[in-house]
Formats: structure tokens, sequence, C-alpha cells
């Protein structure tokens, strides 16, 4: 599994274990092209360790995602979002860990920065690493699909910072993913740019059908984006949420905003109070939070007073 | 908001705004005639620009002789300088010497960038070639290459191969800092973006090592160009039988300055074209890069 060839500074036991988990090593779990195997994941975490200098970043973490699902990834900052995908996209080199980890033979990785390479026409950095014989053309059409069409010869630095960030979608996925993971991609952008390209990414995710796993930290793109959500607190998903809304999703839908306010409370951020404060009038459990499986801690025992700034207040 | 709403001209469209959130920034703003802002970057280039501060030096050298100021035994005017330049020219004493000259600068050159590069790709791209190379360069690079020109001459003779030896080291030493100092730069970023996209080794060479480390090599390069020179001028002024440096030593046995500037002069044509030259391939490599001069 090329994706995997770092190894794991753990024990060798636990390493050779999560290595024997991965796909390469017996070739079958090849997520969605796998015939005869539906129901085989994309991807399954299982128990997985990861430390940093004797803190537990994840702690047995268990995670599956379906073959084209889209999952969002919550959680505060040091939760252990970015250690989870990295993991999962093999690029933890030198991080001691444990567990089994299987992800299929494709996986694409997106960036918070568009990581252009500055060197390379738009074009060149679209196929870099590419070996087909048909990649210009793959990737013309790859740039075509973000709306980027004719801009190959492009120099980076000539785009805008939503170019850029759409030049490094179709990077991820002129490589056709059978899993994309996303960290934070649009949070360096703009408020109007980041509104388009939640429509993009909704749109070839249509499309194309990868399996996602989008690590955000914010709440409205989650439930407008994914079809599960996950909160990752203390090294563990506390929360999974299935977000069961028809897809051209509107933040001014009543349940939009029930599953907005279940995942702020799991996350720790209590709401104002200048925020609708009859509706937090009765106990915070009254209202069951729509169907939700809330695994681990009580929203309702963390009284966190986190600030709301990623939080849209309209 | 009101930035990115700036371009906004449609009414309705503005108003849909305002009706949304409210942005009275947008319409308070009183209508002010268009402001240009002050520019802090050096400005338009002008065509050969460049050669306005040498063809004032001349201009000033020139007056000051033919107003008397330059005593001839001190400084020859420029049209003394031209006439012993024709002189030496016809009798071909110019040209071999300029030719020997630019014989042992190209080869110390050539020599100096290639072990130059060649021990910072080894010291850049693996962990023993940095514990073994880096060090001793490191040591070197304190000690200057015209210090060692005792041992040199010990070890190798006054022939070329001591004064091609002389500038190589000194070009060497400029090569290989700057390239490993942008090799080992690189950013960490793209060596992930690297791995996540499965990039093998040849690949990564070719598309992230050697672009990122190009701008440390022109650096380095336009450096090594300058002390090739140096070295060049010190090598031919000791022990030399040919050369511009020889004939320029020579001269100064006659006391003939005329001929003392012709020499000067050629050093400095030699360094300034090898500059522009230089110059010229880093910008048409470098086409990528975004900076305050272009």
């Amino acid at each position: 599994m090329a994706s995997h060839t770092g190894e794991l500074t753990g024990s060798a036991a636990t390493a050779a274990a999560s290595r024997a988990g991965r796909p390469g090593a017996d070739g079958g779990s090849r997520g969605p092209v796998a015939g005869g195997r539906a129901a085989a994941p994309a991807v399954r975490a299982t128990r997985l360790v990861r430390r940093f200098g004797g803190r537990a970043v994840l702690k047995e973490l268990d995670l599956t995602l379906a073959p084209g699902e889209f999952i969002a990834l919550l959680g505060r900052s040091g939760s252990g979002k970015s250690t989870l995908l990295r993991a999962v996209a093999g690029l933890d080199h030198r991080v001691a860990g444990s567990g089994e980890l299987v992800v299929p033979e494709r996986v694409s990785l997106s960036f918070q920065d568009s990581r252009l390479l500055p060197w390379l026409r738009l074009l060149d950095n679209v196929i870099l690493g590419m070996r087909d014989r048909q990649a210009r053309q793959r990737g013309s059409a790859a740039l075509a699909e973000v709306g980027l069409e004719g801009r190959e010869k492009a120099w980076p630095h000539e785009l805008s910072g939503g170019e850029q960030q759409r030049a490094a979608l179709a990077r991820a996925l002129v490589r056709d993913p059978e899993l994309l993971l996303a960290d934070e991609p649009f949070g360096a952008l703009d408020a109007l740019t980041r509104i388009r390209m939640h429509g993009l990414l909704r749109e070839l995710y249509e499309r194309h059908r990868p399996a996602v796993l989008l690590v955000t930290h914010d709440v409205d793109e989650a439930v407008e984006l994914a079809d599960r959500v996950l909160v990752l607190e203390d090294g563990r998903i506390s929360v999974d949420l299935a977000v069961d809304l028809p897809t051209p999703r509107t933040r001014r839908d009543p349940r939009f905003e029930e599953y907005r306010e279940t995942l702020l409370k799991a996350l720790g951020v209590t709401a104002e109070p200048a925020q609708a404060p009859s509706a937090r009038t009765g106990p915070p459990q009254a209202a069951a939070p729509p169907a939700a499986a809330v695994l681990g801690v009580s929203p309702a025992s963390r009284p966190h007073k986190e600030k709301t700034r990623h939080v849209p207040q309209d | 908001m009101s930035g990115t709403l700036s371009d906004v001209r449609a009414p309705e469209t503005a108003a849909g705004a305002a009706g949304l959130r409210g942005t009275p920034s947008a319409a308070a703003s009183p209508p002010t005639a268009r402001r240009v802002r002050r520019r802090l970057g050096p400005g338009r280039r002008v065509p050969f620009g460049r050669l306005l501060g040498p063809v004032l030096l001349i201009a000033v050298w020139w007056a000051a002789s033919a107003l008397g100021v330059l005593d001839p035994r001190i400084l020859s005017g420029p049209g003394t300088v031209l006439s012993t330049a024709g002189d030496l020219v016809s009798d071909g004493r110019l040209q071999d010497s300029a030719l020997i000259s630019l014989q042992r600068a190209g080869l110390g050159l050539f020599f100096g960038v290639v072990t130059g590069v060649a021990l910072a790709v080894v010291a850049g791209l693996s962990r023993l070639g940095e514990y073994l190379v880096d060090g001793p360069l490191q040591i070197k690079r304190a000690i200057p290459s015209l210090a060692m020109l005792p041992l040199l001459i010990l070890w190798l003779g006054i022939g070329e191969q001591m004064k091609v030896t002389v500038i190589a080291l000194g070009v060497a030493v400029n090569m290989y800092i700057n390239t490993y100092a942008s090799l080992t730069g690189i950013d960490s970023r793209h060596v992930e973006l690297a791995e996540s996209l499965e990039l093998n080794r040849w690949q990564f060479l070719r598309k992230v090592v050697v672009p990122g480390s190009l701008p440390g090599f022109f650096v380095g390069l336009r450096l090594a160009v300058t002390s090739s020179w140096l070295g060049l001028i010190v090598v031919e002024q000791i022990n030399a039988t040919s050369g511009i440096g020889y004939m320029m030593f020579q001269a100064q046995q006659y006391a003939q300055t005329d001929v003392i500037v012709v020499g000067l002069v050629v050093y400095g044509v030699f360094g300034f074209l090898s500059d522009a030259l230089v110059r010229a391939v880093e910008g048409r490599v470098l086409a990528w890069r975004r900076t305050l001069a272009s």
C-alpha cells in the first residue's frame, strides 16, 4: 500500500498488526470496487491510537466510512481532527501509535491551503505525479469541471484564493479517488467564496461519489454538506449524528437549526443568552436531538464557555 | 464584507444584501474621488535603464581629465585609455591576455559549480551526506580560498592547475552554501504534498527539489561568478606569465596607468556581462516567481 509506507514507531507487534490490516496485504477490501462485497467499508479504523510525546491524541478511536459516504468531522482545536486525518492519509511518519486501519487504494487529500507548487503551471500542478497517458486531457477536464477551463497555463500566483482551492480540488479529483480527505479546505477562504465552494464540493461529490472525510470547525458547513457528522472529543468520537435532510439544504430549515444546536452543545459551546433565550429554559436534554446517537460524553455535563466565533450569527 | 461587495453595482442586489443582514457601511460611505495609493514597489522598468549608472561614471571621469583635474600620472583619461586599448588590440596582446584569463575563470567556474552543486545535493538529500560533507564545508567557508594560496602553490606549483583550483575552490564554497541552504529550506508542506500524491523519488527530485532549490542556486551562481573574477585577479598577479592580471602587473613596473585601466575595464566588462548573463538566465528559469523587482 503505497500511501502507507510510513512506519509507525509503536511497538513492533501493533505496527505489524496495523500493516496486516491494510488492504495491500490481503488485496481484498478495496472499497466500492470490490465486487460482491457491497458492505465493505471504505475506511475502517479500529482502536486507533496516536501519541505525541507521551500524550495520546487519539485514544482507541473507532471509525467506519461506507463507500460513497460523506462524513464531516467536527471538534475543537486540539481535539485530534488533523491527527486522525493524517493517520488515514498515511502521512504520520514517526508518530507513535497503534491500531488497525483499512483505507482504499486511491486516496486524495486536500489541505487548508491549496498547496499548489508555485513553479508549475496549473495543469502541471493538477496532474503532478500522474503516470497515465491521458493525464493532460484528464487534467484539463478536471480543471473545466471546477470552473477553470482554459487556465491550464496560468501560474498559481495569478489565481485568487478561491481559484487556487478549486485547482486543488481538481488535483484531488483527477485521481478518481475512492476516498477524499479534506482538512478544513475552506478555512482560509472568504465567506462568499466559501458558499460557492460548498456548492461545488457537493456537486462534485454527487457526480464522482467518493467517500468523503471533511474536517471542519464550522458546524453549519458540516450540517449543510455531510450525510453524517462526527464530533471528535478527547481522542474519541463522542457524537455520531446522521443528517437526514433533503439535499439542497437551507439554513432556514428549522430542522437544520436543531442539528446545529445539537452539535454546538456536543462541542461544549453554550449559545449566548441573547440568542433565543426562550428555547433554553427547559432542561438541556428536553429537546431530543433529531436522529442523533450521542455516544459518549453528555453535552450537558460539559458547560465549556468557548467563544462562538466560528458560529455565524445570522 | 463591504470590500468583497464593492464591485456589486446592481441596486437590487445591494438592497437584498442590506435586507439580509443590514450592511450600512456600503451605503454610508460618501462618494469620494478615486485616490491612487502611493506605490511602494520600485515602479516600472525603463529599457536599458540599468546602463545609466555606468554611463554617468564614465562621463564624470571624462570631464575630470578633460578639465585637467585628473593628473595622467594618477589616472589616464578615457581618451588615452581608448587609444592604448586600440594599440593593445592591434598588436594582439589584449585578445591573447583576455582569452587566457577567460579560460582560467571559465574552467574554475565550471569545476567549482559542478563540485559545489554535487556536494550540496549529497548533503541536502541524505543524512549521511549531510554529516560527512556539511561540517568540513562550513569550516572551509570560514577560511578564505585565497588564504589557501601558499599551500596550493606548494602542492600544485604555479601553473594553470593551481590557478584553476584556487578559482574553483572559491566558487564551489559559494555554490555549496547557497544551494544547500535552499535545498534544506524546501517547504515541508510541499514535501507533504509530494507524499500525499505518491510521487516517487525521481519525480520528487524533478518536480519539487530541483525547482524549489533553483532560487538558491542562482544566488550562489551570481556570488560564484563574482568570486571567480576575484580569484582570477589574485592568481594572475602572482607568478603569472600571461593573462590580463600579468599585463597589468607589468604596466605597474613602467607606471603605465592607461594599460592598468584597460585591464580594469576588461575585468569590469567581464564581470558586468557575466552577471547580466546569469540574471537573464535566472529571469527566464524563475519566471514563476513574483517578487518586488518584477
